[in-house]
């Protein structure tokens, strides 16, 4: 991070912003697990397609609806829209599928996994055990057991290494598992949902996945059961030259609560890899789902050599009345991301938020936001965005609201702020907002000069200047994002709670 | 790259059915914009920078037929004492427009200077059109440098006494006009210029507006109530260090208004402000596009946009503040607000940010949404009739961007137009 170091810091932005910016862009996960792996042969073509649903023993409709899908994508064109520059990408020139040659047959318990994938976890702060306290999250210890248990669904590469406490989740009817595991063991789940929410041929990154998912995780709540605890996947690339393709269906039946966590790391390599997910949540009548990710791909060097191009479709569909849904994202790694988590909210009174803290220093260019699909009547939706550039990054918001003429008395809000930090970055707003009906109120701003007046109001009433209250208000938020992160992603947020955004060009 | 067929057919066919007045001195400015539009294409449904506007009926090679309007009323700032340029359905008019001198300022018709060999336009003419179509394509525009049939070239060097007024006429059903002006403020000179009239069916006009440092120039329009017609303008505006340009545009009904707004900041310490405040009713689009690059140190730059909609009317607005880097102290602000007063009616808005320097400050919003409730009910509470209560609402929400004018009595001609539209909706 010397880059960093000479930079001029314009007056009035947090020096521990800079250092928490500082200590972010310091890659700790580059380390590489050395193990065996099974390679399917580089490029995509329908034998690979058939190839790797049969390493995952896919029935005939599974495989069908690959080939239809890569067929499409051979015809799509790649997006160029977005504020991302990056050379070409051969998509022959990858491998498709990776595994661990131990994972040729598949573990039946966590005590059968190979040691060294254990490990890797272990190392990441993920240990694979049944076990209640967190690898190195302070306080962790002062909560009470319950609260502090986690299922995981570890990723590596092309396959799900384990799952832990599926028995405990299967008492209450929660189905936890892997996608291909899914795909064999509840088919008709599967096949009801899968692809309802990002279709086939919803964009080509999502619809390559669609041919080419290797793996991913499966979450099924059934009806009124509020999940026992915090679900999480944890996504590793380790094979060289490799794309991660993985896939997450979570369905929250009627009434049901789930709160799931994703998080992603991958080793410090020189070849640039490609990651192209596809996350799809239906959320039922009355049923709350919470999704949470920490992103931290490996971002490529100082120079912007290597790194993970993250191309991902997430997108929640508020298919009951009063359901309602949270993405909170800390987006911290990869060279390039594209990504645009985003919600339908279809049923009535439906509810959907989307907090998220972008963070991009060095060659890091991002490209994210999230769409707001107003159809039901009194929707609701808030976007709070903050986006911070350092070295010579370029960091983007890109946002639709969109309030359909049946949305009748909707809400939006927005707000979305960007801190500079250097003068060689970028930090661009593009938001697009389309009012459909006249008893709905969007509200867009983007700006640190305005803030609430009551809020304001309450804390000169208590006798701070108003400099001091502003600071105190906006900081709030950037704080009240990484609070609503679980637990789980407590070391990763320690580090970011210094981040003020202070000094905010707009 | 190749256009896409829908495209090229698109744009042979307008081509096709123009021709090139006798270029003189534009010639080479010409010809250039024509090969810009060849390479460009004219727009096309499928154009991000048309997603709310489509732009068929600006492209076709016909203009859509347009009734003239009898509005009954003189067109506004016909009390003012100004130096009228009458332009009917696109052609100038000796017999209806004033004398053509002034002091401090110069002007020529656009034919008359494509005679001469040497004149000071012909080094603007086309120049900040070429200028404006990056980062975004500008066709319409290109379009228009090519094929203008008439004009007039500004030299302000002084501070005239009177504004100069734009006369657009409209007479002709099928008319379609193309007009393009260059106007030069030197430094320390200052002009105020009118624009008003529904102008012809199909209306493409071009300004492009030089301003050296120190100098000033004002501007307001006032767009034809006639309700088909069709409109694409362009203003291309640079600005030379401590200059100041300020434009302000009321727009009442019209199928279809596309005006685009393209400003430099060049010069340290320039101040441009751009605003503009429409009222639609039925069928009725229209849509302020807006580009202001900053590219020198400690300018300011100010977008404010109004949009009443009512009976499916659609407001668009598309606006841009791109900080370069180096240019710090930017101060940027951009508002744009829309107030539906029924079910129907739309608005779509992309108020965009893209800023390369650290230390400026940058601000936009956006909301959209009915008539304040609480407002409405304290003022109906206390005695005011619902429907006087709404029109004082509806002009108020107007008015911040009414107040972007600086000159008092212009402001108040703005007004009048105004609540004459509320009085005229019941």
């Amino acid at each position: 991070m010397a880059a960093l170091d000479q930079t001029q810091v314009k007056e009035g932005v947090d020096q521990e912003t800079v250092d928490a910016v500082r200590e972010v862009g310091t890659y700790k996960y580059g380390w590489d697990t050395d193990i065996e792996m099974e390679y399917a042969p580089k490029g995509v073509n329908p034998d690979i397609v058939r190839l790797i649903s049969e390493k995952n023993e896919e029935p005939e409709w599974m495989t069908e609806w690959r080939l239809s899908a890569f067929e499409r994508w051979t015809k799509m064109d790649e997006p160029k829209w977005a504020m991302v520059h990056y050379p070409p990408i051969d998509f022959q020139d990858q491998y498709y599928y990776a595994r661990p040659k131990s994972m040729e047959e598949k573990p039946k318990s966590l005590d059968e996994v190979d040691p060294k994938l254990l490990a890797t976890y272990e190392k990441l702060g993920i240990p694979l055990k049944e076990q209640m306290i967190l690898a190195g999250v302070e306080g962790a210890e002062n909560i009470p057991a319950e609260g502090r248990k986690v299922a995981v669904d570890a990723v590596f590469d092309s396959v799900s290494v384990g799952t832990t406490f599926q028995d405990e989740l299967a008492k209450h009817g929660v189905i936890f598992c892997s996608i291909s595991e899914a795909i064999k063991e509840h088919p008709e789940l599967v096949k009801k949902y899968l692809g309802t929410v990002v279709p086939v041929s919803d964009n080509f990154y999502a619809t390559l996945n669609s041919a080419v998912f290797s793996d991913g995780s499966f979450v099924y709540i059934p009806p009124g059961v509020r999940c026992p605890m915090e679900l999480s996947t944890y996504f590793r690339i380790n094979a060289e030259n490799t794309g991660q393709f993985e896939r997450t269906l979570i369905i929250a039946d009627k009434g049901s609560y789930v709160s799931y966590l994703e998080g992603c790391t991958a080793p410090q390599r020189d070849t640039a890899q490609l990651h192209a997910a596809v996350v799809e949540i239906i959320v039922e009548e009355d049923a709350e789902v919470k999704y949470s990710t920490v992103q931290n791909w490996f971002p490529g060097d100082e120079n912007g050599k290597g790194g993970i191009y993250n191309f991902v479709t997430k997108r929640a569909d508020c298919r009951g009345d009063r359901s309602k849904v949270m993405w909170t994202q800390v987006e911290t790694g990869s060279a390039v991301t594209w990504k645009y988590p985003s919600c339908i909210l279809r049923g009535n009174e439906s509810q959907g938020e989307f907090y998220s803290i972008a963070i991009t220093n060095n060659m890091q260019q991002a490209d994210t936001g999230t769409k707001m699909v107003h159809l039901g009547k009194n929707t609701k939706s808030r976007i709070v965005s903050k986006g911070i550039s350092a070295g010579k990054a370029q960091n983007t918001y890109r946002g639709l609201v969109s309030m359909h003429p049946k949305a009748k008395d909707s809400r939006n809000y927005t707000q979305c702020d960007s801190l500079l930090i250097g003068d060689k970055c970028g930090a661009h707003t593009v938001p697009y907002i389309e009012v459909k009906n006249n008893s709905s109120r969007v509200e867009h701003e983007a700006t640190t000069s305005k803030v609430d007046d009551d809020q304001l109001f309450y804390c000169r009433q208590r006798g701070m200047d108003e400099e001091e209250a502003v600071a105190l208000v906006v900081n709030g938020f950037c704080k009240d994002v990484l609070q609503a992160l679980p637990m789980e992603f407590a070391m990763e947020a320690q580090q970011l709670v210094a981040i003020s955004l202070e000094g905010s060009v707009g | 790259m190749a256009l896409p067929q829908a495209k090229q057919t698109a744009t042979e066919a307008r081509l096709a059915s123009l021709t090139m007045p006798d270029p003189g001195c534009t010639k080479a400015a010409r010809e250039g914009a024509l090969a810009r539009v060849n390479q460009m294409g004219l727009p096309g449904r499928r154009d991000e920078y048309w997603k709310y506007t489509q732009p068929d009926t600006l492209v076709s090679p016909q203009a859509p037929q347009a009734a003239v309007l009898d509005a009954g009323e003189p067109l506004v700032f016909s009390d003012v004492d100004r130096l009228s340029i009458v332009f009917i359905d696109g052609v100038f008019s000796p017999e209806d427009s004033d004398d053509l001198t002034l002091e401090g300022v110069t002007i020529d018709r656009l034919e008359d200077i494509c005679c001469k060999d040497i004149h000071w336009a012909k080094e603007l003419y086309g120049k900040l059109e070429e200028r404006g179509q990056t980062p975004v394509q500008r066709p319409l525009a290109a379009l228009n440098t090519a094929y203008a049939t008439d004009g007039v070239a500004i030299h302000v060097t002084g501070k005239p006494s009177k504004p100069i007024n734009f006369v657009y006429r409209h007479e002709s059903e099928t008319s379609d006009a193309i007009l393009h002006h260059v106007i030069r403020v030197e430094s320390d000179a200052e002009v105020t210029i009118l624009e008003t009239g529904p102008a012809a069916s199909r209306f493409n006009k071009c300004m492009e507006i030089d301003i050296a440092d120190n100098g000033t120039l004002h501007h307001i329009r006032a767009q034809g109530r006639d309700h088909e017609r069709r409109a694409v303008t362009h203003m291309f505006t640079r600005l030379g260090k401590e200059s100041t340009y300020k434009s302000f545009t009321l727009t009442v009904n019209g199928v279809l208004t596309r005006n685009e707004q393209v400003v430099e900041l060049t010069g340290d310490d320039a101040v441009a402000h751009v605003a503009g405040a429409c009222v639609g009713d039925g069928d009725f689009l229209h849509d302020d596009t807006v580009f202001i690059t900053h590219e020198a140190v400690n300018c300011e730059s100010r977008q404010v946009f109004k949009k009443v909609l009512r009976n499916g009317a659609t407001g668009v607005f598309q606006g841009k503040i791109l900080v370069k880097e180096g240019a710090q102290k930017t101060d940027g602000y951009q508002i744009s607000q829309s107030l539906l007063l029924d079910d129907d009616s739309q608005f779509l808005a992309k108020p965009e940010l893209e800023i390369y320097a650290d230390d400026v400050a940058c601000s936009h919003g956006s909301t959209s949404g009915a008539i304040d409730e609480t407002a409405l009910f304290y003022l109906r509470s206390r005695g005011v009739p619902y429907k006087d209560a709404t029109n004082m609402l509806t002009l108020a929400f107007l008015a911040e961007a009414v107040d972007e004018i600086e000159d008092r009595a212009l402001a108040e001609e703005i007004v009048t137009r105004l609540e004459g539209w509320l009085a005229r909706r019941s």
